[in-house]
């Protein structure tokens, strides 16, 4: 019991670091340990991975909000996006056939992970974009944040609202079809499609996630998937991890960020089409 | 632009300072029944509730802590951390009323009312 308990705090902690750097979820993380390294069943990993994406969301998001890393006008904005999209999934269950959802959401991974590559290697990596977008400027989306790694404060612009807003459409119907948390969907929505810079995008997608997961929290709470023994612990850890990893990031260069989100991304890639034709990794 | 950005900046840093305060008190609640729930849970070595028990509602917990169930307990503190978010929402719209923001009081109030139907949704049709 107390190793298993041990355990727990420690995957925590390491999936709260990375989560709350990369604004994703860490289900990938969470659900093969406890199904390959625990024998326990899919059905509370998925629970587990709930709690943990809430963790990691509000673990994180009170150091982001206190240094006013995040967007909160474009994490709410969007968040209609994909809180609609998620009841919409869950309607959709048994309707629509997952395979083609599997493969669309996987080859859009593949695609953002190639763009973060030339994003690495293109000579103005990272360059601000600074648009008179019409849209961005009436819902007032623009934003600035303190870059502590490059000390300096960066004002940037928001392009491709839309998009954007239909891309978190897709990453909400995901979450409510497949029962994934879309965490790197979001980061994908706000740095490729948007043109927000990678710390904003990160920290918002942080806030973003834990909302989207309370919308389908308290069915899995009732339904019986919350092991709270497994569940305690991760969260416990998580918090902690969390808090740590959103001090780290901020001084972290973004390319070293890129660095750890491209394998990631093309890993999560792999594995939703690989499930798409009925394998699961 | 630039000049009518920055009282628009420093409103949005004041908004997200007070949401930031609220959120840290509800996850230091939430981390500190789950801890109390987990202790119990070591020394008395089990959870208190027959195997494959689960919580169907809310009344379950409540007379499982009276009963001091490290299961109903370390419940209690999950559900705290899953309210979290939602308080960030409630706060938010607060926060931008405060501010004069009503487009964002609005945009706000519209994910609090998607949050709260998926919530219903969820708990009436088993979604």
């Amino acid at each position: 019991m107390l190793n298993s308990i041990m355990l727990m705090l420690l995957v925590g902690v390491f999936v709260g670091i990375l989560g709350s750097i990369l604004g994703i979820g860490g289900g990938m993380i969470i659900t093969p340990v406890l199904t390959l390294g625990m024998g326990l069943d899919i059905k509370y990993a998925i629970g587990a991975s709930l709690i943990a994406v809430i963790a990691t969301s509000s673990g994180a998001t009170i150091a982001y909000l206190r240094d006013n890393v995040l967007n909160l006008r474009v994490a709410m904005f969007l968040e209609i996006a994909t809180s609609v999209g998620a009841i919409v999934g869950a309607l959709l269950t048994g309707v629509l056939n997952p395979i083609f959802l599997y493969i669309l959401f996987g080859l859009l991974l593949f695609f953002s992970g190639a763009n973060m590559v030339r994003k690495l290697w293109g000579k103005n990596s990272d360059q601000i974009t600074h648009t008179d977008d019409k849209i961005a400027q009436d819902l007032r989306l623009n934003g600035s944040y303190y870059d502590k790694n490059l000390h300096k404060e960066i004002d940037y612009g928001v392009t491709n609202v839309p998009t954007g807003f239909g891309i978190m459409f897709g990453a909400g119907i995901a979450s409510g079809l497949l029962g994934i948390g879309s965490g790197a969907f979001k980061v994908i929505a706000m740095d490729t499609f948007m043109k927000m810079p990678l710390k904003p995008s990160s920290s918002t997608s942080n806030l973003m996630m834990g909302v989207t997961a309370a919308a389908s929290a308290t069915i899995y709470f009732f339904n019986g998937s919350i092991l709270p023994q497994i569940a305690v612990p991760l969260a416990l850890g998580i918090i902690v991890g969390a808090a740590v990893g959103s001090r780290i990031m901020q001084m972290m260069p973004t390319r070293l960020m890129r660095i750890i989100f491209i394998p990631i991304l093309l890993y999560l890639g792999l594995q939703m089409i690989l499930k798409g034709f009925g394998v699961t990794i | 632009m630039k000049q009518t950005k920055q009282p628009a900046a420093s409103e949005m840093r004041s908004v997200e300072q007070t949401i930031g305060k609220i959120l840290r008190w509800g996850v230091v609640v939430a981390a500190i029944i789950m801890i109390l729930g987990l202790l119990l849970y070591l020394i008395n070595g089990s959870l208190g509730v027959a195997t494959n028990y689960h919580v169907k509602n809310f009344h379950e917990i409540l007379f499982g802590i009276l009963n001091g169930k490290p299961y109903a307990i370390m419940m209690a503190g999950i559900f705290a951390l899953i309210l979290t978010p939602v308080l960030r929402v409630v706060v938010s719209i607060y926060s931008f009323y405060r501010e004069h923001d009503s487009l964002y009081v609005v945009i706000t109030s519209l994910v609090l009312v998607i949050l709260l139907t998926s919530f219903w949704l969820g708990i009436e049709f088993h979604l």
